[in-house]
């Protein structure tokens, strides 16, 4: 075969030839340049117009930013010191702590919100990470009694009974659990509230058994109020986001209706007008003098406003939960509060998760709306007694940056988690 | 969910028991509701209690009679007239036409702004694909409120003042000879309305409706009879129309421009939009767009390859396989999320009290709540106004879901 085709052709190479190099388009930065950003005509203007936004920014703000005074004590001061187009950060250095705890949290004092903090990372990270042991729930447990104590001061008897209430509430219900989950719910609640009642004369006596200095809600501010309504009101937001999206879901049509009209109502009005009705409105539907805290009437509205939300984002996960899972639940003998406890609510919520972290960014980030009705959270102080002060009157762009900043750093380090727990928790075939 | 022993038919036998309302799923259902409707119902009854003791206490009654009262307080920019001496209701009318406006200019510019970046965060160019990205990730992570102060402290503290635009030699020229941005606000053009506008308007929905018409004809002869009309007498029937209207009757839809040479003080004509409602909507259609963005790209990406290449494979054209393969299937995705982004700018425009833009949270919610007093009156109609848009809105979502609804089984 090969003999017949050496003689047909006509010229046989006998050598191989040298190696070349591949050509400098195809290698490298060049290759890399030319496929990402100048592969058309059009694209290749898009670059350049892109490069050009980019220098217009960064030539405004890198020289805002690297000419910055860290140090001066007042807007006057610290124009004099920097030249050109340097920021005024000194203001933040100086109001440091009013950003942070807002301007009437007692100064000896900060640890304890920077500590409250910091355990939150701690008894937080058993709910988020779920590799860790599961005995270190017990931690998460403990952080509201323990965040308490350290926010509003007081003696430590308080949440101790807080505590107590609750783990009298839980023993009474695995006592009665075998008489069907709404007695047992019923009894752990009358067993707690019971406990409570006690517990408040043993705290009365008690008051100086451990105790911190006692802070109003009224002096909590700044950046810590965001957190605390932000953390609080998405925690007692998720058992209420269950409940409604369960009765909304459930076939008994009186608490079907109930359950629809409360979320499209909270959902169809914007939450500023929730929280002019907190700050308004409440006192109004109150007993006549009671006297609520503000922060309490806005942890009510707020919660509210985020349960609604929850429960839209829950009941999706339901939907999409086969109708197979009910019928093997039915199935199985279990009865309703049985087959959602063990079978459906689990993948459910696990199928929510994305949901449920979007509504709790989105609630953290609304949560500086309340420098409207003129609480005092980062954006109120900022707003409030820093620009008005004659040391500071006009740094907007240090002041509104560094809380675009704080929330920015937060907000994404939230949905950054949400995506690592959904590839984590995709179990499902892909 | 609960249906197990449904029909139980040894009970059945012994009759009923009160003990069954407990433990019968027949009727358990019935005694979880009946409490739940009277624990509502004395809740209910008891903050109606409180609320009226305590308007007793206060001297107060629940009354709409405020709103005939002169609202006494100046608005700076409304729609309709309004002096101090018009009454209250009319303020909150201003309002609610002010909110509107935002709403609409903002669900405008957002869905360009947000198209325009889902599309580029999907371009293959690095650079581009990068910014979007970091355009997105920075205004989603952001309080709105942050970022409507922010925009609106640039807005204060730019533009010039009007007189660099006035005279023979003007420092600054107008944009496109319409528009300037001077520090009391944009100059642009005024639509002005003479007789036979009315005509002009005819004419115009007239020609939509006999493109849309021609359109529906070209498919129907295109599936009946094979024949591909042609699709350009469809702009023809689209514009003429209108322009012939515009060009018979004179006059009869006109813009005034902005008039730098009239007065040496001030720009003349034109009409002013004032500093806080070009902040409010460049920050909600910015904030918004972000929104948005995500949700084309998400369309986008939700159409398989697959599609596309199966659709090349029959030989269509690059752009019909965009309008015809991938763009109905990527709508579907895009525009239940779409029309809640709308919802949320609605409700997010209550925020202008933060600029100083007279919205009717700012005017029935702020300046004539606080005047009266009447806050419960007050509230109840700003929530109720804001519930009614979104309603409306809903609604408006449902028929369109049921009607791209995927027909399966």
């Amino acid at each position: 075969m090969s003999d017949t085709h050496a003689q047909s052709v006509a010229y046989v190479r006998e050598s191989f030839v040298e190696q070349q190099t591949p050509p400098v388009s195809e290698t490298g930065v060049v290759k890399w340049l030319r496929e990402n950003l100048f592969s058309s005509i059009p694209y290749a203007i898009l670059t350049l117009l892109s490069l050009f936004v980019l220098y217009q920014i960064l030539s405004g703000v890198l020289p805002w930013l690297l000419g910055g005074n860290w140090t001066a004590s007042s807007i006057r001061e610290c124009r004099e010191l920097v030249e050109g187009a340097g920021g005024c950060f000194a203001v933040l250095t100086e109001r440091w702590n009013q950003l942070l705890f807002g301007f009437s949290y007692p100064s000896t004092e900060y640890w304890r919100p920077a500590l409250a903090f910091l355990l939150l990372f701690v008894c937080v990270a058993p709910v988020l990470f779920p590799d860790l042991p599961s005995k270190s729930l017990i931690l998460t447990l403990l952080y509201p009694f323990v965040a308490y104590w350290l926010l509003w001061g007081g003696t430590i008897v308080t949440p101790i009974v807080g505590l107590l209430g609750v783990a009298a509430g839980y023993v009474a219900y695995r006592a009665t659990i075998n008489r069907g989950f709404a007695l047992s719910l019923l009894a752990g609640v009358v067993a707690a509230v019971i406990l409570w009642y006690l517990g408040g004369f043993v705290a009365e006596e008690l008051s100086g058994v451990a105790a911190l200095m006692p802070v109003e809600s009224r002096d909590m501010g700044g950046f810590m109020l965001n957190m605390i309504l932000g953390t609080v009101c998405v925690s007692l937001s998720l058992p209420f986001g269950i409940l409604l999206a369960l009765g909304r879901q459930s076939r008994l049509p009186i608490i079907k209706i109930i359950c629809i009209t409360f979320i499209e109502f909270i959902r169809g009005v914007p939450l500023i007008t929730l929280l002019f009705v907190a700050n308004v409105v409440l006192a109004y539907f109150l007993p006549p003098g009671t006297t609520f805290d503000l922060i309490l009437r806005v942890i009510i509205m707020i919660t509210m406003f985020a349960s609604a939300y929850i429960a839209e984002v829950i009941r999706g996960g339901l939907a999409a939960l086969p109708r197979g899972q009910y019928e093997a639940a039915d199935s199985l003998g279990l009865d309703y509060a049985q087959a959602m406890r063990l079978i459906i609510l689990p993948q459910a919520l696990k199928i929510s998760i994305p949901g449920i972290v979007n509504v709790a960014v989105g609630l953290f980030k609304d949560t500086t709306l309340v420098s409207i009705i003129s609480m005092f959270d980062v954006v109120g102080m900022i707003r409030g007694p820093i620009l008005a002060s004659t040391d500071w009157n006009g740094v907007y762009w240090e002041l509104y940056g560094f809380a675009a900043l704080l929330f920015f750093v937060t907000c994404y380090g939230i949905s950054q988690y949400s995506q690592w727990l959904e590839r984590k928790l995709a179990t499902d075939h892909r | 969910m609960a249906s197990i022993s449904e029909h139980d038919t040894q009970q059945d036998r012994q009759g009923f028991r009160p003990s069954m309302l407990i433990n019968d799923t027949r009727y358990r259902g019935l005694t979880f509701q009946f409490i739940a409707l009277m624990l509502i119902i004395l809740a209910f009854a008891w903050l109606g209690a409180n609320l009226m003791s305590n308007l007793a206490a206060a001297g107060l009654d629940i009354s709409f009679g405020f709103l005939d009262e002169p609202a006494g307080y100046d608005i700076a920019f409304s729609m309709i007239d309004y002096t101090s001496q018009s009454s209250h209701l009319r303020a909150a009318i201003v309002g609610v036409l002010n909110t509107l406006l935002v709403a609409f200019m903002g669900c405008v510019t957002a869905t360009i702004i947000g198209v325009t970046a889902g599309v580029l965060r999907l371009s293959k160019n690095w650079l581009i694909a990068r910014l979007m990205s970091a355009y997105v990730e920075a205004f989603r992570n952001v309080p709105v409120l942050i970022w409507i102060l922010i925009i609106g402290a640039v807005v204060t503290i730019s533009g010039a003042n009007p007189r660099a635009f006035l005279g023979e030699e003007a420092e600054s020229n107008l944009f496109l000879g319409m528009f300037a941005f001077t520090n009391r606000g944009l100059y642009a053009p005024a639509v002005e309305i003479g007789p036979g506008a009315l005509i002009v308007l005819i004419a115009l929905i007239a020609g939509i409706a006999g493109a849309i018409a021609w359109r529906w004809y070209v498919k129907h002869t295109l599936f009946s009879s094979g024949k591909l009309l042609p699709g350009w007498p469809m702009w023809l029937i689209l514009l003429a129309p209108p322009i012939l209207a515009y060009f018979l009757f004179q006059g009869a839809i006109g813009l005034s421009m902005p008039d730098t040479m009239a007065n040496r003080f001030n720009i003349q004509g034109g009409t002013l939009v004032g500093k806080p409602l070009i902040a409010l909507w460049l920050a909600l259609s910015v904030y918004t767009g972000a929104f948005i963005a995500e949700n084309v790209r998400a369309g986008i990406l939700s159409v398989s390859k697959g599609q596309t290449e199966a659709a090349a494979a029959l030989g269509l054209r690059p752009r019909r396989v965009m309008n015809l393969v991938v763009l109905p299937q990527a709508l579907r995705v895009i525009v239940p999320p779409l029309i809640s982004q709308y919802l949320n700018l609605t409700k997010n425009s209550s925020l202008a009290i933060a600029v100083g833009y007279a919205d009717i949270t700012a005017t029935l919610g702020g300046i004539t709540l606080n005047q009266t007093g009447r806050a419960i009156e007050c509230i109840l109609m700003l929530m109720l106004f804001y519930l009614i848009i979104s309603l409306a809105i809903s609604g408006v979502m449902n028929v369109y879901n049921s009607t791209v609804a995927l027909k399966e089984r």
